[in-house]
């Protein structure tokens, strides 16, 4: 079975700086891949070349054996690859459920169709309290939620996901997580940048680290765990179990 | 709770006493000039309601998909130009030229947008507002359409309906301003409940987010711009059969397109009805402001305008109207 997404050879330059050096990985269809690495590892300009909001200097993605590479980000959507950002971006002037409405109006053109759909995926990631608020008054952890209900509801196959869990209380934490079990268990294709190693060993099947654009490692939690390039460049003298 | 909510009414219906208002002002509009027999207050009325359109055009370039258009005049410009060349020219009814003056706006809209559109920041409101000057001196030299001293449009004293003109009364150009006017709200009332007017409100707030959801940003702004220009053009031609005569200078003077937009921000840009209360407001203001002071007058509107607009954005930046349409979404007077 071909992997969903093949990444190989990723790369991207900003003048002399090396954001993303030779970036190889592949995630099966189910899977739930991590990403880590320190501040500066170039996770989110993975994410960026990955969904086209960059083009990269060199390398291709393949997604489901269709090269994607350079593509638009609205025709990657298109496709099948929703994603969050970590600079969260919702539609501040749209209210809640005007935000998902406009993530469901990417499978259907009728409103009604698409309003249940976005309520759905509302009351999936449990902001249906809200849902008559405008997004501008919603609390960080609040958005993050509005923001992956907004990806969810436009049916994606791939789900890319720029720390969920940032800047979120410990309850909420469990509670998202929770949120990322049941996606996978419906099937859905999960890559997720984590800076919680508590959170990203518990929940990833295998874990790619960055450090410095440069992949240093790629396996199971256990493996890039007790990697010594990931302990040495990565995780320094910060004790992982922590 | 999610059965609650799918029960709700996909648009929330604003409270009573608003819709009581809409209907009351509705009223008023099909009697006004029956109560109102004055010629200077079908006039006036037939300038609010034409403001309120062309307003209305730029609301749903700026308002709705977020690019400032500093050159709606163009299109004002281009309506008047198509029915009334048309006409002088060839007998060609208003009609069919009001129909090629959308069409010649829309293709003029994919001109100007399909290059500057995709460029983010104010490159879009720089260009057209050079664009719409350089329009304006290509009319001003075109000697087919009378050059700087403009047309005049043929008087025709038969079939009024047909040829758009009327010598005897305002009243039935007071309907056709209203028409057009209702016409233009109609359309961008059910835009904006549309998949297109969402898609517009969504990359207007945030185009990589819009892009994220699979929302073609480029494509989606010149569409908006095209639907713009159009209902544009539509005032350009009902006021060139009105007014009879064609001058350049004023057809697509940049103040045009500065005062559609005043209009639009004094009123609430972005909302459905911001435009028309804007025009409501600076019509009567222009026009009295002119009475009273005479010449001079010109110069005293602009004055009060700019200290409207000071004292709007100091203390609703969005808008006169903004408030009202925020509590009808947020359902906050709703039980």
């Amino acid at each position: 079975m071909s992997p969903l997404l093949d990444v190989k050879g990723l790369t991207k330059r900003f003048g002399g700086l090396t954001a993303s050096a030779d970036v190889a990985f592949e995630v099966n269809k189910g899977e739930i891949v991590g990403i880590i690495g320190p501040n500066g590892a170039g996770k989110s300009t993975l994410f960026d070349l990955i969904t086209g909001f960059q083009p990269p200097d060199a390398g291709c993605v393949l997604l489901d054996g269709h090269d994607i590479t350079g593509l638009r980000p609205d025709r990657i959507s298109r496709l099948g690859v929703a994603r969050t950002f970590q600079k969260l971006k919702p539609f501040p002037d749209l209210t809640v459920t005007e935000n998902v409405i406009v993530g469901a109006l990417a499978r259907t053109s009728d409103m009604k169709a698409a309003r249940a759909r976005a309520l759905e995926s509302l009351a999936f990631v449990d902001l249906l309290e809200k849902r008559n608020h405008f997004a501008r008054e919603l609390s960080t952890g609040q958005r993050k939620r509005l923001e992956l209900a907004r990806a969810l509801a436009t049916s994606p196959r791939l789900v890319l996901m720029d720390e969920v869990t940032g800047g979120v209380d410990q309850r909420s934490i469990a509670a998202l997580i929770a949120l990322v079990v049941e996606l996978k268990q419906r099937g859905l294709t999960i890559v997720m940048i984590e800076h919680n190693m508590q959170v990203i060993m518990g929940l990833a099947d295998r874990i790619l680290a960055l450090h410095a654009g440069r992949p240093i490692a790629f396996g199971a939690p256990d493996e890039v765990r007790s990697d010594a390039a990931v302990v040495d460049a990565y995780l320094g003298s910060v004790d992982v179990a922590a | 709770m999610l059965k609650t909510a799918l029960a709700e009414r996909l648009w929330p219906r604003p409270p009573l006493w608003m819709s009581a208002l809409g209907a009351a002002a509705i009223a008023l509009l099909i009697v006004y000039p029956f109560v109102f027999t004055a010629s200077f207050s079908h006039h006036l009325m037939i300038l609010i309601l034409l403001y309120a359109l062309m307003a209305q055009s730029w609301n749903v370039v700026a308002g709705l998909s977020g690019q400032i258009s500093l050159g709606q005049a163009i299109f004002f410009g281009i309506g008047a130009y198509s029915s009334s060349v048309l006409f002088a020219k060839y007998a060609i009814t208003p009609w069919a030229g009001l129909l090629v003056g959308m069409l010649l706006s829309a293709l003029a809209a994919i001109a100007i947008g399909v290059p500057t559109l995709r460029l983010r920041g104010h490159y879009f409101a720089i260009a057209t507002l050079l664009i719409g000057s350089s329009v304006q001196i290509v009319f001003q030299r075109w000697d087919w359409v009378g050059a700087a001293s403009g047309l005049y449009v043929p008087i025709e004293r038969t079939a009024p309906f047909f040829y758009l003109q009327f010598h005897t009364s305002k009243v039935p150009y007071y309907y056709l301003a209203l028409g057009a006017a209702a016409a233009g709200y109609l359309v961008v009332w059910k835009l904006r409940r549309s998949r297109l007017g969402f898609r517009l409100q969504a990359l207007r707030d945030d185009p990589d987010a819009a892009a994220s959801l699979g929302i073609a940003i480029a494509r989606h702004k010149v569409l908006a711009f095209m639907i713009s220009a159009a209902m544009m053009s539509v005032a350009g031609t009902f006021y060139a059969q009105y007014v009879l005569v064609l001058d350049p200078e004023r057809l697509f003077s940049t103040e045009i397109s500065i005062i559609v937009l005043l209009m639009s921000v004094l009123g609430g840009s972005g909302t459905l009805w911001g435009p028309a209360v804007g025009a409501a407001i600076l019509v009567p203001l222009s026009e009295y402001s002119r009475i009273w002071f005479g010449g001079t007058g010109r110069t005293i509107d602009l004055i009060i305008y700019g200290i409207l607009i000071l004292l709007v954005c100091m203390w609703r930046p969005s808008g006169i109207l903004s408030l009202l349409e925020e509590r009808i979404r947020r359902r906050a007077t709703m039980p």
